[in-house]
């Protein structure tokens, strides 16, 4: 586990990049690490379903406390149900105005807050966010989603030195203001950036998309050629398959 | 080795005189982007600053004081002072660790009461402060950090500060950009070609035309700034040194290539479509062979033949 106290951002345009998702919650998972996953998009047994396909069991991993899930489609109706005193991580949902997201931060803090009691110490906390963009769709400005982050990315990465991964997506449409300020405001603070685009030709059988894998804020400045590398890939029933462009065995 | 290094500084050297971007006062902006990032080059220029003297202000919205103070020797870090905005600068840890009065007040304190000159101010970032300061508010604390400076015949040239804030451009709209350009006296954007990156600077002196100048630049390791001259424009981009290069065209199921006799015969084709001289001379002269052309025509039971001329009652 060589990479610690990082940011990394999955970003799509144009295809489905949560393949980026269950992989990285998988991978953390198989490395004993403690995770947070805000799942804003799909249900608890959709991710459970794909990470039996990737060898992980997510119900096993929530019972024996590995893992700790904010399910946004179940919870944020409970919002409306709840007396209002109480807080919950999805307030957001019932203010006028969306404000801040300082309980979903506060819920993020209390998950992974590393404990000194007898349980088995995992290893570095991680936080996956899936996604970031729906928050928009949700009311919330991009600048609130901006400070969300940036507060994980100073208690979860610089503190205790865990990773974040933020799924996010590049709708692409020059005229969304608020998405291009949240993408590159994301992009500004990363580390790493995974970019799934799909090809520029359509849809391909073979080919799902290409990845473009952009290291930024290296410790030390490298050239510019050292920090980008791009693959083709296609998604398989149990894993993915990464070539170099133009080298798919079915185009060959 | 002598001659390159003097080479060198007499680049610098001549930069140096015709450039302030480097040396003398500045009120400045550095544009940076999320593919060419300017937090090096802020370092670099924090660290010639540091190397000189000065004492440097560094008010850090972005990162860490850890990861920004990485790279830097004890004797940078000893003249460099970070007022910490990244842990807690919205005030939502308990028990907090917010610096008091918010962003606002944080900025409002690097004033003369805390910054003497000679001394440079750092702004990491610019953006940050956009997005959480109101832009006029945000602008009027700059200009009353900076006036320190204004007024050179007041304050003597070796206690001034300089200030120097960076910003990501594609974050905010021509409003914002604009009324902080306005600030500046001078802009450097971050870009560049083919992995060597360049700064345009935008050098702005009262009752001076704007001079404009584009600086190929790297930084070394020790966030050392290195002067370099334009890449040739003919060069050609040097293969990735990660991925070997590959033959696409050794394991193919058909044929690529042409052979000699082929390529004669591809060569030597009339397309059929071509218009050359013996096919225009072949439709002047219809030859013994070819028919003139006919018309079939059945008529139908429902058609109706006229034999007269519909034009002929025009009167043309």
């Amino acid at each position: 586990m060589s990479v610690q106290g990082k940011l990394t951002l999955l970003c799509d345009a144009k295809t489905d990049g949560s393949f980026l998702v269950h992989h990285f919650l998988s991978f953390y998972l198989k490395a004993n690490c403690k995770v947070c996953l805000v799942a804003l998009i799909q249900s608890f047994s959709h991710y459970n379903i794909v990470g039996q396909k990737l060898g992980v069991s997510l119900t096993a991993a929530r019972e024996r406390g590995q893992l700790v899930v904010l399910e946004g489609l179940k919870s944020g109706v409970d919002v409306f149900f709840r007396p209002r005193e109480e807080p919950h991580p999805l307030q957001f949902l019932r203010e006028a105005n969306a404000g801040d997201l300082q309980p979903l931060y506060a819920f993020v803090r209390d998950a992974l807050q590393p404990v000194d009691s007898g349980e088995a110490a995992w290893r570095c906390p991680v936080l996956l966010v899936d996604d970031l963009s729906v928050l928009l769709s949700l009311g919330v400005g991009p600048v609130a989603v901006l400070d969300f982050v940036h507060y994980c990315r100073a208690t979860v990465c610089q503190e205790w030195k865990g990773n974040v991964v933020c799924l996010v997506h590049d709708s692409g449409d020059t005229e969304d203001e608020e998405s291009d300020v949240l993408l590159n405001g994301l992009s500004h603070q990363s580390h790493l950036i995974l970019r799934a685009e799909g090809l520029a030709t359509g849809f391909c059988k073979d080919v799902h998309g290409q990845l473009r894998i952009l290291w930024r804020r290296p410790l030390q400045p490298t050239t510019h050629r050292d920090r980008s590398l791009t693959y083709q890939y296609k998604i398989q029933d149990k894993s993915v398959s990464f070539f170099a462009k133009g080298m798919s065995p079915a185009v060959l | 080795e002598g001659r390159n290094e003097t080479c060198l500084e007499r680049r610098t050297g001549r930069l140096s005189s015709n450039n302030e971007w480097t040396n003398r006062d500045w009120r400045g902006g550095l544009k940076d982007s999320v593919e060419w990032e300017g937090r090096s080059l802020l370092k670099a220029l924090v660290k010639k600053s540091a190397l000189r003297g000065e004492q440097v202000h560094v008010l850090g919205c972005e990162v860490s004081e850890e990861e920004f103070r990485e790279g830097f020797d004890s004797n940078i870090n000893s003249r460099l002072v970070y007022h910490d905005l990244f842990r807690d600068p919205l005030s939502w840890s308990k028990p907090g660790k917010a610096l008091p009065g918010g962003p606002l007040e944080a900025l409002r304190a690097l004033d003369k009461r805390t910054v003497s000159g000679p001394a440079t101010i750092a702004l990491d970032s610019l953006s940050w402060l956009l997005h959480h300061l109101p832009c006029p508010t945000l602008c009027q604390t700059l200009h009353a950090l900076s006036r320190q400076d204004s007024c050179p015949g007041d304050t003597p040239p070796g206690e001034q500060v300089r200030v120097l804030g960076l910003l990501h451009e594609e974050l905010h709209g021509p409003g914002p950009l604009g009324a902080l350009s306005s600030l500046a006296q001078t802009e450097v954007t971050l870009s560049g070609m083919m992995g060597q990156a360049s700064a345009q600077i935008l050098c702005r002196r009262p009752r001076q035309r704007p001079t404009h100048q584009t600086q190929w630049f790297s930084i070394l390791p020790d966030f050392s700034l290195e002067l370099q001259a334009e890449p040739p424009l003919e060069s050609q981009p040097r293969s990735d040194p990660h991925t070997p290069s590959v033959d696409p065209t050794t394991h193919l199921t058909f044929n690529l290539h042409l052979s000699k006799k082929e390529r004669e015969a591809k060569d030597s084709l009339t397309l059929p479509f071509q218009f050359s001289s013996e096919k225009q001379q072949a439709l002047l002269r219809p030859g013994l062979g070819q028919a003139t052309s006919h018309i079939f025509y059945e008529p139908d039971a429902y058609d109706d033949l006229d034999q007269e001329d519909p034009d002929d009652d025009l009167d043309v």
